[in-house]
Protein backbone atom coordinates (compact mmCIF):
# COMPACT_ATOMS: atom_id res chain seq x y z
CA UNK A 1 0.00 0.00 0.00
CA UNK A 2 1.78 2.86 -1.36
CA UNK A 3 1.67 5.81 1.63
CA UNK A 4 2.99 9.29 -0.70
CA UNK A 5 2.26 11.06 3.29
CA UNK A 6 6.07 8.58 4.23
CA UNK A 7 8.98 9.56 2.88
CA UNK A 8 11.34 5.99 2.19
CA UNK A 9 14.45 5.17 3.26
CA UNK A 10 15.19 1.31 2.50
CA UNK A 11 13.69 -0.14 -1.05
CA UNK A 12 14.21 -3.73 -1.46
CA UNK A 13 16.26 -4.60 -4.75
CA UNK A 14 16.57 -1.18 -5.36
CA UNK A 15 20.14 0.25 -7.75
CA UNK A 16 20.47 3.66 -7.02
CA UNK A 17 19.85 5.65 -4.17
CA UNK A 18 16.26 5.74 -3.30
CA UNK A 19 14.07 8.45 -4.37
CA UNK A 20 12.88 10.82 -1.39
CA UNK A 21 15.32 9.33 0.96
CA UNK A 22 16.09 11.55 3.66
CA UNK A 23 14.34 14.56 2.62
CA UNK A 24 12.03 14.08 5.67
CA UNK A 25 13.46 13.59 9.28
CA UNK A 26 10.74 11.63 11.34
CA UNK A 27 11.00 10.04 14.64
CA UNK A 28 10.99 6.17 14.72
CA UNK A 29 7.77 4.97 15.79
CA UNK A 30 7.53 2.09 17.75
CA UNK A 31 4.72 -0.30 19.22
CA UNK A 32 4.61 -1.72 23.27
CA UNK A 33 2.72 -4.87 23.54
CA UNK A 34 2.88 -5.29 27.84
CA UNK A 35 2.39 -9.21 27.54
CA UNK A 36 1.37 -9.18 31.62
CA UNK A 37 -1.76 -6.72 31.43
CA UNK A 38 -2.71 -8.65 28.27
CA UNK A 39 -6.08 -10.76 28.91
CA UNK A 40 -6.62 -12.37 25.03
CA UNK A 41 -9.45 -10.12 24.14
CA UNK A 42 -8.79 -10.55 20.81
CA UNK A 43 -10.13 -6.70 20.20
CA UNK A 44 -6.95 -6.30 18.37
CA UNK A 45 -6.95 -9.28 16.15
CA UNK A 46 -11.03 -8.25 14.94
CA UNK A 47 -9.20 -4.28 14.73
CA UNK A 48 -6.65 -5.50 12.47
CA UNK A 49 -8.98 -7.54 10.05
CA UNK A 50 -11.69 -4.46 10.22
CA UNK A 51 -9.21 -1.80 9.52
CA UNK A 52 -7.21 -3.05 6.70
CA UNK A 53 -10.30 -4.58 5.30
CA UNK A 54 -9.56 -8.44 4.98
CA UNK A 55 -11.99 -10.88 3.93
CA UNK A 56 -13.46 -13.74 6.70
CA UNK A 57 -10.82 -15.94 7.82
CA UNK A 58 -11.85 -18.72 9.50
CA UNK A 59 -10.91 -19.58 12.63
CA UNK A 60 -9.73 -23.62 14.12
CA UNK A 61 -10.67 -24.31 17.70
CA UNK A 62 -8.17 -26.80 19.60
CA UNK A 63 -9.01 -26.08 23.08
CA UNK A 64 -6.87 -23.08 24.49
CA UNK A 65 -7.05 -19.32 23.76
CA UNK A 66 -5.69 -18.68 20.55
CA UNK A 67 -7.95 -18.13 17.41
CA UNK A 68 -5.61 -19.99 15.36
CA UNK A 69 -2.42 -21.74 14.54
CA UNK A 70 -0.10 -19.26 12.25
CA UNK A 71 -1.04 -15.64 11.42
CA UNK A 72 -2.51 -15.92 7.58
CA UNK A 73 -1.88 -13.94 4.59
CA UNK A 74 -5.53 -11.76 5.65
CA UNK A 75 -4.60 -12.49 9.22
CA UNK A 76 -1.82 -10.49 9.82
CA UNK A 77 -2.25 -10.05 14.04
CA UNK A 78 -2.61 -13.60 16.35
CA UNK A 79 -2.62 -13.35 20.21
CA UNK A 80 -0.75 -16.55 20.67
CA UNK A 81 -1.39 -18.44 23.92
CA UNK A 82 0.79 -20.86 26.20
CA UNK A 83 -0.48 -22.23 29.14
CA UNK A 84 2.76 -22.16 31.51
CA UNK A 85 3.50 -24.81 34.33
CA UNK A 86 5.64 -23.16 36.40
CA UNK A 87 8.83 -24.74 38.80
CA UNK A 88 6.22 -24.59 41.95
CA UNK A 89 3.75 -26.40 39.92
CA UNK A 90 1.42 -23.19 39.18
CA UNK A 91 -0.10 -22.59 35.97
CA UNK A 92 0.59 -19.16 33.94
CA UNK A 93 -1.27 -18.19 30.84
CA UNK A 94 0.90 -16.56 28.52
CA UNK A 95 -0.47 -14.35 25.89
CA UNK A 96 1.49 -12.30 23.23
CA UNK A 97 0.21 -10.29 20.57
CA UNK A 98 2.34 -12.08 17.45
CA UNK A 99 2.75 -9.82 14.50
CA UNK A 100 5.28 -8.13 11.89
CA UNK A 101 7.91 -6.72 13.98
CA UNK A 102 9.00 -4.11 11.92
CA UNK A 103 13.09 -4.91 12.72
CA UNK A 104 15.51 -1.79 11.88
CA UNK A 105 17.41 -4.22 9.87
CA UNK A 106 14.71 -6.24 8.12
CA UNK A 107 15.78 -9.62 6.65
CA UNK A 108 12.44 -9.78 4.43
CA UNK A 109 13.74 -6.35 2.66
CA UNK A 110 17.29 -8.24 2.66
CA UNK A 111 15.97 -11.05 0.74
CA UNK A 112 13.47 -9.29 -1.17
CA UNK A 113 14.45 -9.68 -5.54
CA UNK A 114 12.04 -7.54 -6.62
CA UNK A 115 12.28 -3.70 -6.94
CA UNK A 116 10.32 -1.57 -4.36
CA UNK A 117 8.40 -4.72 -3.10
CA UNK A 118 9.55 -3.86 0.82
CA UNK A 119 10.49 -0.61 1.65
CA UNK A 120 11.12 0.93 4.97
CA UNK A 121 9.57 4.11 5.74
CA UNK A 122 11.65 6.59 7.53
CA UNK A 123 9.74 5.75 10.49
CA UNK A 124 11.04 2.82 10.52
CA UNK A 125 7.90 0.65 9.25
CA UNK A 126 8.39 -2.12 6.72
CA UNK A 127 5.91 -2.44 4.59
CA UNK A 128 4.90 -4.38 1.55
CA UNK A 129 4.21 -3.02 -2.03
CA UNK A 130 1.55 -5.79 -3.47
CA UNK A 131 2.20 -3.75 -6.62
CA UNK A 132 5.71 -4.67 -7.54
CA UNK A 133 5.45 -8.28 -5.45
CA UNK A 134 6.59 -11.27 -7.47
CA UNK A 135 5.72 -14.09 -4.83
CA UNK A 136 8.90 -15.28 -5.00
CA UNK A 137 8.91 -16.01 -1.42
CA UNK A 138 12.40 -14.56 -0.57
CA UNK A 139 10.90 -12.78 2.09
CA UNK A 140 9.51 -15.79 4.04
CA UNK A 141 13.06 -17.23 4.14
CA UNK A 142 14.49 -14.17 4.99
CA UNK A 143 12.37 -13.46 8.26
CA UNK A 144 13.34 -14.44 11.31
CA UNK A 145 9.26 -14.54 12.97
CA UNK A 146 7.24 -16.53 10.41
CA UNK A 147 5.68 -13.36 9.38
CA UNK A 148 5.35 -13.30 5.83
CA UNK A 149 2.18 -15.31 4.36
CA UNK A 150 2.09 -15.69 0.72
CA UNK A 151 -1.43 -15.79 -0.68
CA UNK A 152 -1.69 -18.87 -3.08
CA UNK A 153 -4.13 -16.84 -5.76
CA UNK A 154 -2.73 -14.06 -6.10
CA UNK A 155 0.64 -14.87 -5.67
CA UNK A 156 1.63 -11.73 -3.34
CA UNK A 157 2.97 -11.80 -0.14
CA UNK A 158 1.01 -9.95 2.88
CA UNK A 159 1.57 -8.70 6.43
CA UNK A 160 1.09 -6.19 8.93
CA UNK A 161 1.63 -2.94 8.11
CA UNK A 162 1.58 -1.28 11.34
CA UNK A 163 -0.94 0.92 10.25
CA UNK A 164 1.09 3.05 7.94
CA UNK A 165 -1.59 4.27 6.06
CA UNK A 166 -3.21 5.45 9.96
CA UNK A 167 0.20 6.68 11.02
CA UNK A 168 1.00 8.59 8.11
CA UNK A 169 -2.28 10.39 8.77
CA UNK A 170 -0.96 11.10 12.57
CA UNK A 171 -3.46 8.33 13.92
CA UNK A 172 -2.35 5.31 15.77
CA UNK A 173 -2.62 1.81 14.31
CA UNK A 174 -5.99 0.37 14.69
CA UNK A 175 -4.81 -3.01 17.35
CA UNK A 176 -3.48 0.19 19.52
CA UNK A 177 -7.40 2.05 19.65
CA UNK A 178 -9.53 -1.41 20.29
CA UNK A 179 -6.79 -2.42 23.18
CA UNK A 180 -9.38 -2.39 26.15
CA UNK A 181 -6.60 -2.98 28.89
CA UNK A 182 -4.25 -0.73 27.30
CA UNK A 183 -1.80 -3.24 27.38
CA UNK A 184 -1.00 -1.79 24.01
CA UNK A 185 0.60 1.79 23.79
CA UNK A 186 2.14 3.35 20.59
CA UNK A 187 4.46 6.11 20.02
CA UNK A 188 8.24 6.77 19.51
CA UNK A 189 10.71 4.17 19.68
CA UNK A 190 12.47 6.54 22.48
CA UNK A 191 9.24 6.99 24.74
CA UNK A 192 8.34 3.28 24.36
CA UNK A 193 11.57 2.00 25.43
CA UNK A 194 11.27 3.78 28.34
CA UNK A 195 7.47 3.28 29.15
CA UNK A 196 8.83 -0.59 28.98
CA UNK A 197 12.12 -0.15 31.19
CA UNK A 198 9.55 1.00 33.79
CA UNK A 199 6.59 -1.28 33.82
CA UNK A 200 9.58 -3.67 33.70
CA UNK A 201 11.05 -2.71 36.93
CA UNK A 202 7.57 -2.10 38.46
CA UNK A 203 7.26 -6.04 38.06
CA UNK A 204 10.34 -7.23 39.08
CA UNK A 205 10.18 -4.49 42.56
CA UNK A 206 6.67 -4.80 43.25
CA UNK A 207 4.83 -8.04 41.69
CA UNK A 208 7.57 -10.27 42.16
CA UNK A 209 8.30 -11.02 38.92
CA UNK A 210 12.24 -11.12 39.61
CA UNK A 211 13.04 -11.81 35.56
CA UNK A 212 10.66 -9.51 34.29
CA UNK A 213 12.14 -7.57 30.96
CA UNK A 214 11.95 -5.66 27.88
CA UNK A 215 12.08 -7.65 24.25
CA UNK A 216 13.64 -5.32 21.74
CA UNK A 217 16.44 -7.75 20.08
CA UNK A 218 19.57 -6.44 18.88
CA UNK A 219 20.24 -9.03 16.56
CA UNK A 220 17.66 -7.16 13.97
CA UNK A 221 18.86 -4.07 15.25
CA UNK A 222 15.86 -3.27 17.50
CA UNK A 223 12.00 -4.09 16.79
CA UNK A 224 9.50 -1.48 15.68
CA UNK A 225 7.35 -3.85 18.03
CA UNK A 226 8.69 -4.37 21.77
CA UNK A 227 7.62 -6.36 24.41
CA UNK A 228 7.26 -6.66 28.72
CA UNK A 229 7.35 -10.01 29.45
CA UNK A 230 6.91 -11.25 33.07
CA UNK A 231 10.43 -13.58 32.18
CA UNK A 232 12.54 -11.74 29.58
CA UNK A 233 14.96 -14.67 29.95
CA UNK A 234 12.45 -17.09 28.27
CA UNK A 235 11.39 -15.07 25.62
CA UNK A 236 10.65 -18.79 23.43
CA UNK A 237 7.64 -19.49 26.42
CA UNK A 238 5.54 -16.61 24.73
CA UNK A 239 4.51 -18.98 21.12
CA UNK A 240 8.21 -19.35 20.60
CA UNK A 241 9.33 -15.85 20.61
CA UNK A 242 13.15 -16.31 19.32
CA UNK A 243 15.50 -15.43 21.99
CA UNK A 244 18.49 -14.27 19.48
CA UNK A 245 16.52 -13.41 16.79
CA UNK A 246 19.16 -12.18 13.56
CA UNK A 247 18.84 -12.55 9.61
CA UNK A 248 19.41 -16.43 9.15
CA UNK A 249 23.34 -16.70 8.11
CA UNK A 250 21.79 -18.40 4.77
CA UNK A 251 20.31 -15.00 3.82
CA UNK A 252 23.42 -12.97 4.75
CA UNK A 253 25.93 -15.44 3.21
CA UNK A 254 23.71 -15.63 -0.44
CA UNK A 255 23.15 -12.01 -0.06
CA UNK A 256 26.86 -10.40 0.69
CA UNK A 257 30.08 -12.53 0.34
CA UNK A 258 28.20 -14.92 -2.49
CA UNK A 259 27.09 -12.19 -4.58
CA UNK A 260 30.22 -10.34 -4.87
CA UNK A 261 32.38 -13.40 -5.19
CA UNK A 262 29.52 -14.67 -7.84
CA UNK A 263 29.27 -11.27 -9.82
CA UNK A 264 33.11 -10.89 -9.91
CA UNK A 265 33.64 -14.25 -11.11
CA UNK A 266 30.99 -13.91 -13.69
CA UNK A 267 32.23 -10.75 -14.69
CA UNK A 268 35.88 -12.06 -14.53
CA UNK A 269 35.35 -14.73 -16.38
CA UNK A 270 33.96 -13.26 -19.11
CA UNK A 271 36.91 -10.21 -19.35
CA UNK A 272 39.08 -13.89 -19.43
CA UNK A 273 37.29 -15.57 -22.06
CA UNK A 274 37.65 -13.01 -23.97
CA UNK A 275 41.42 -11.72 -23.48
CA UNK A 276 41.95 -15.53 -24.37
CA UNK A 277 40.48 -14.96 -27.52
CA UNK A 278 42.64 -11.73 -28.06
CA UNK A 279 45.86 -13.81 -27.06
CA UNK A 280 44.94 -17.16 -29.24
CA UNK A 281 42.22 -16.77 -31.24
CA UNK A 282 40.47 -19.66 -32.72
CA UNK A 283 41.83 -23.14 -32.49
CA UNK A 284 42.20 -23.35 -36.17
CA UNK A 285 40.82 -21.37 -39.15
CA UNK A 286 38.01 -22.65 -40.83
CA UNK A 287 39.68 -22.89 -44.29
CA UNK A 288 42.14 -25.20 -42.60
CA UNK A 289 39.34 -27.40 -41.58
CA UNK A 290 37.27 -27.43 -44.58
CA UNK A 291 40.72 -27.87 -46.95
CA UNK A 292 40.76 -30.81 -49.15
CA UNK A 293 43.20 -33.75 -47.86
CA UNK A 294 46.26 -33.16 -48.19
CA UNK A 295 46.49 -29.10 -48.30
CA UNK A 296 46.64 -29.21 -44.42
CA UNK B 1 23.33 -44.12 -44.60
CA UNK B 2 22.73 -42.35 -41.48
CA UNK B 3 22.47 -44.39 -38.51
CA UNK B 4 19.55 -44.29 -36.35
CA UNK B 5 19.28 -42.91 -33.24
CA UNK B 6 22.22 -42.92 -30.77
CA UNK B 7 25.42 -42.42 -32.36
CA UNK B 8 28.29 -44.69 -31.38
CA UNK B 9 31.29 -45.59 -33.39
CA UNK B 10 30.42 -46.98 -36.94
CA UNK B 11 32.25 -46.48 -40.17
CA UNK B 12 28.55 -45.41 -41.67
CA UNK B 13 29.38 -42.15 -40.03
CA UNK B 14 31.42 -41.28 -42.73
CA UNK B 15 29.40 -39.02 -45.17
CA UNK B 16 30.58 -37.26 -48.26
CA UNK B 17 33.14 -34.70 -48.73
CA UNK B 18 35.16 -35.73 -46.32
CA UNK B 19 32.54 -35.13 -42.87
CA UNK B 20 31.79 -37.52 -40.03
CA UNK B 21 28.38 -37.66 -38.11
CA UNK B 22 28.76 -36.19 -34.81
CA UNK B 23 25.33 -35.81 -33.70
CA UNK B 24 22.37 -37.95 -34.23
CA UNK B 25 18.81 -35.09 -34.81
CA UNK B 26 18.32 -36.88 -31.33
CA UNK B 27 20.76 -35.96 -29.54
CA UNK B 28 20.74 -32.35 -31.31
CA UNK B 29 17.27 -31.49 -30.78
CA UNK B 30 17.80 -32.63 -27.03
CA UNK B 31 21.00 -30.10 -26.77
CA UNK B 32 19.12 -27.16 -28.29
CA UNK B 33 16.09 -27.87 -25.62
CA UNK B 34 18.64 -28.02 -22.89
CA UNK B 35 20.32 -25.06 -24.43
CA UNK B 36 17.01 -23.06 -24.78
CA UNK B 37 15.99 -23.56 -21.51
CA UNK B 38 19.03 -23.41 -20.00
CA UNK B 39 19.40 -19.94 -21.15
CA UNK B 40 15.63 -18.93 -19.85
CA UNK B 41 16.99 -19.96 -16.73
CA UNK B 42 19.90 -17.96 -16.18
CA UNK B 43 18.65 -14.87 -17.37
CA UNK B 44 14.93 -15.00 -15.34
CA UNK B 45 17.36 -16.61 -12.28
CA UNK B 46 20.05 -13.37 -13.00
CA UNK B 47 16.93 -11.07 -12.99
CA UNK B 48 16.24 -12.30 -9.38
CA UNK B 49 20.19 -12.78 -7.99
CA UNK B 50 20.97 -8.58 -8.87
CA UNK B 51 19.23 -5.60 -9.09
CA UNK B 52 21.55 -4.48 -11.72
CA UNK B 53 19.72 -7.45 -13.52
CA UNK B 54 16.23 -6.89 -12.50
CA UNK B 55 15.59 -5.47 -15.54
CA UNK B 56 16.34 -8.77 -17.73
CA UNK B 57 12.84 -10.04 -16.21
CA UNK B 58 11.06 -7.08 -17.55
CA UNK B 59 11.99 -7.52 -20.56
CA UNK B 60 11.11 -11.18 -20.69
CA UNK B 61 7.51 -10.28 -20.25
CA UNK B 62 7.45 -8.73 -16.20
CA UNK B 63 8.84 -10.56 -12.87
CA UNK B 64 5.71 -12.14 -12.38
CA UNK B 65 5.89 -14.40 -15.46
CA UNK B 66 9.51 -15.03 -14.86
CA UNK B 67 8.91 -16.07 -11.22
CA UNK B 68 5.79 -17.94 -12.34
CA UNK B 69 7.48 -19.83 -15.11
CA UNK B 70 11.25 -20.26 -14.01
CA UNK B 71 10.15 -23.68 -12.19
CA UNK B 72 8.53 -25.17 -14.73
CA UNK B 73 11.06 -24.42 -17.33
CA UNK B 74 13.28 -25.75 -14.69
CA UNK B 75 11.32 -29.14 -15.15
CA UNK B 76 12.12 -29.01 -18.81
CA UNK B 77 16.21 -28.44 -18.23
CA UNK B 78 15.80 -31.16 -15.69
CA UNK B 79 14.25 -33.47 -18.14
CA UNK B 80 16.74 -32.41 -21.36
CA UNK B 81 19.55 -33.29 -19.00
CA UNK B 82 18.18 -36.73 -18.08
CA UNK B 83 17.61 -37.40 -21.78
CA UNK B 84 20.72 -36.48 -22.31
CA UNK B 85 21.99 -38.66 -19.29
CA UNK B 86 20.34 -41.55 -21.38
CA UNK B 87 22.29 -40.56 -24.26
CA UNK B 88 25.88 -39.64 -23.52
CA UNK B 89 26.24 -41.26 -20.16
CA UNK B 90 28.16 -44.60 -21.00
CA UNK B 91 30.33 -42.47 -22.90
CA UNK B 92 31.48 -40.24 -20.09
CA UNK B 93 33.38 -42.00 -18.13
CA UNK B 94 37.19 -40.82 -16.93
CA UNK B 95 39.90 -43.15 -18.94
CA UNK B 96 43.31 -43.30 -18.69
CA UNK B 97 43.58 -40.92 -21.74
CA UNK B 98 41.75 -38.35 -19.37
CA UNK B 99 43.90 -38.16 -16.75
CA UNK B 100 46.85 -37.42 -19.54
CA UNK B 101 44.31 -34.60 -21.10
CA UNK B 102 43.94 -33.38 -17.80
CA UNK B 103 47.79 -33.32 -17.56
CA UNK B 104 48.22 -31.48 -20.91
CA UNK B 105 45.57 -29.01 -20.05
CA UNK B 106 47.91 -26.21 -20.56
CA UNK B 107 48.88 -26.74 -24.19
CA UNK B 108 44.50 -27.18 -25.18
CA UNK B 109 44.47 -23.97 -23.64
CA UNK B 110 47.18 -22.22 -25.74
CA UNK B 111 45.88 -24.29 -28.56
CA UNK B 112 48.87 -26.38 -29.26
CA UNK B 113 46.68 -29.10 -29.77
CA UNK B 114 49.09 -31.38 -31.95
CA UNK B 115 50.58 -31.91 -28.04
CA UNK B 116 47.41 -33.11 -26.63
CA UNK B 117 46.84 -36.79 -26.21
CA UNK B 118 44.43 -38.13 -28.33
CA UNK B 119 40.83 -37.85 -27.33
CA UNK B 120 38.09 -40.09 -27.96
CA UNK B 121 34.39 -38.86 -28.74
CA UNK B 122 34.65 -36.70 -25.93
CA UNK B 123 37.37 -34.78 -23.94
CA UNK B 124 38.32 -34.67 -20.64
CA UNK B 125 36.75 -30.80 -19.97
CA UNK B 126 33.48 -32.41 -21.86
CA UNK B 127 33.41 -35.14 -19.88
CA UNK B 128 33.47 -32.66 -16.54
CA UNK B 129 30.96 -30.03 -18.67
CA UNK B 130 28.39 -33.23 -18.82
CA UNK B 131 28.79 -34.22 -14.80
CA UNK B 132 28.68 -30.56 -14.05
CA UNK B 133 25.40 -30.08 -15.45
CA UNK B 134 23.95 -33.45 -14.66
CA UNK B 135 24.68 -32.85 -10.74
CA UNK B 136 23.79 -29.78 -10.84
CA UNK B 137 20.15 -30.55 -12.75
CA UNK B 138 20.16 -32.41 -9.66
CA UNK B 139 20.96 -29.67 -6.44
CA UNK B 140 18.91 -27.14 -8.64
CA UNK B 141 16.01 -29.23 -9.00
CA UNK B 142 16.35 -30.32 -5.02
CA UNK B 143 16.53 -27.00 -4.13
CA UNK B 144 14.51 -25.07 -6.30
CA UNK B 145 11.48 -27.33 -5.46
CA UNK B 146 11.89 -25.80 -1.90
CA UNK B 147 11.88 -22.25 -3.52
CA UNK B 148 9.07 -23.10 -5.45
CA UNK B 149 6.75 -23.85 -2.67
CA UNK B 150 8.56 -22.37 0.08
CA UNK B 151 5.34 -20.98 1.23
CA UNK B 152 4.48 -24.55 2.33
CA UNK B 153 7.49 -25.19 4.04
CA UNK B 154 6.72 -25.71 7.87
CA UNK B 155 8.17 -23.34 10.14
CA UNK B 156 10.16 -26.28 12.12
CA UNK B 157 12.09 -27.21 8.38
CA UNK B 158 13.29 -23.15 8.04
CA UNK B 159 16.78 -24.70 7.52
CA UNK B 160 15.52 -26.19 3.86
CA UNK B 161 14.88 -23.15 2.89
CA UNK B 162 18.11 -21.67 4.14
CA UNK B 163 20.16 -23.94 2.87
CA UNK B 164 18.12 -24.39 -0.49
CA UNK B 165 18.85 -20.41 -1.02
CA UNK B 166 22.51 -21.00 -0.93
CA UNK B 167 22.61 -24.57 -2.39
CA UNK B 168 20.57 -23.09 -5.47
CA UNK B 169 22.59 -19.60 -6.01
CA UNK B 170 25.82 -21.73 -5.68
CA UNK B 171 25.21 -24.05 -8.41
CA UNK B 172 23.59 -21.99 -10.20
CA UNK B 173 26.64 -19.78 -10.42
CA UNK B 174 29.14 -22.91 -11.28
CA UNK B 175 26.84 -24.12 -13.98
CA UNK B 176 26.94 -20.16 -15.24
CA UNK B 177 30.72 -21.08 -15.48
CA UNK B 178 30.55 -24.07 -17.24
CA UNK B 179 28.36 -22.92 -19.37
CA UNK B 180 30.56 -19.85 -20.45
CA UNK B 181 33.47 -21.89 -21.10
CA UNK B 182 31.47 -24.37 -23.13
CA UNK B 183 29.71 -21.03 -25.43
CA UNK B 184 33.19 -19.78 -25.64
CA UNK B 185 34.52 -23.49 -27.03
CA UNK B 186 31.70 -24.23 -28.78
CA UNK B 187 31.10 -20.95 -31.05
CA UNK B 188 34.69 -18.84 -30.72
CA UNK B 189 37.10 -21.58 -29.99
CA UNK B 190 36.51 -24.84 -31.79
CA UNK B 191 36.16 -23.73 -35.29
CA UNK B 192 33.61 -26.53 -36.57
CA UNK B 193 31.66 -27.41 -32.94
CA UNK B 194 28.74 -24.82 -33.06
CA UNK B 195 27.70 -26.65 -37.00
CA UNK B 196 28.60 -30.14 -35.62
CA UNK B 197 25.32 -29.34 -33.61
CA UNK B 198 23.38 -27.73 -35.68
CA UNK B 199 23.85 -29.91 -38.62
CA UNK B 200 25.23 -33.01 -37.21
CA UNK B 201 28.62 -33.41 -39.28
CA UNK B 202 32.04 -32.20 -38.58
CA UNK B 203 35.00 -32.33 -40.92
CA UNK B 204 37.53 -34.93 -40.98
CA UNK B 205 39.89 -32.49 -40.63
CA UNK B 206 38.15 -31.61 -37.28
CA UNK B 207 37.54 -34.96 -36.20
CA UNK B 208 41.32 -36.01 -36.43
CA UNK B 209 42.39 -32.87 -34.92
CA UNK B 210 40.24 -32.48 -31.64
CA UNK B 211 38.78 -36.20 -30.80
CA UNK B 212 41.87 -38.51 -32.84
CA UNK B 213 40.81 -41.15 -30.90
CA UNK B 214 37.06 -40.95 -31.80
CA UNK B 215 38.59 -40.29 -35.29
CA UNK B 216 40.74 -43.45 -35.18
CA UNK B 217 37.60 -45.81 -34.32
CA UNK B 218 35.14 -44.90 -37.08
CA UNK B 219 37.82 -44.06 -39.91
CA UNK B 220 39.89 -47.36 -38.77
CA UNK B 221 43.51 -46.59 -39.16
CA UNK B 222 44.51 -48.57 -41.95
CA UNK B 223 42.86 -45.41 -43.97
CA UNK B 224 45.42 -42.85 -43.86
CA UNK B 225 43.42 -39.84 -44.23
CA UNK B 226 46.55 -38.11 -43.29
Amino acid sequence: MSQATLRIQKMSAHSGTVPGQDTQRQYTVCKLVDTTTCIGCKACEVACVEWNDMPFSPTTFDNTHQTMPETRWNYWNLILFNEHEREDGTLQWLMRKHQCMHCAEPGCLEACPSDGAIVQYSNGIVDFQQANCIGCGYCITGCPFNIPKLNSVTKRVYKCSLCADRVGEGLEPACIKSCPTGCLHFGSKEDMKDLAEKRAKQLRDHYGFDKAGVYDPPGVGGTGVIYVLHDATQPELYGGLPGNPSIPLAVKFWKHPLKWLGNLAMVGGLIGLFAHYLKYGPKAREEEDLAPKGEV
Amino acid sequence: MKPRGMIGYHPEQVIPHDHILRYSFKERLNHWIAAGSFIYLMLTGLAFWSPWLFWIATVLGGPELSRMLHPWIGLVFFVAVCYMFTLWSTQMNFEQVDKEWWASLRYYITNQDEKMPPAGRYNAGQKLLFWSFFGGAILLLASGCVLWFTESIPWNLRWLRYISVVVHAGTALLLIGNFMIHIYMGVFAERGAFGSVIRGDVSLAFAKRYHPGWYKEIVGETENQK
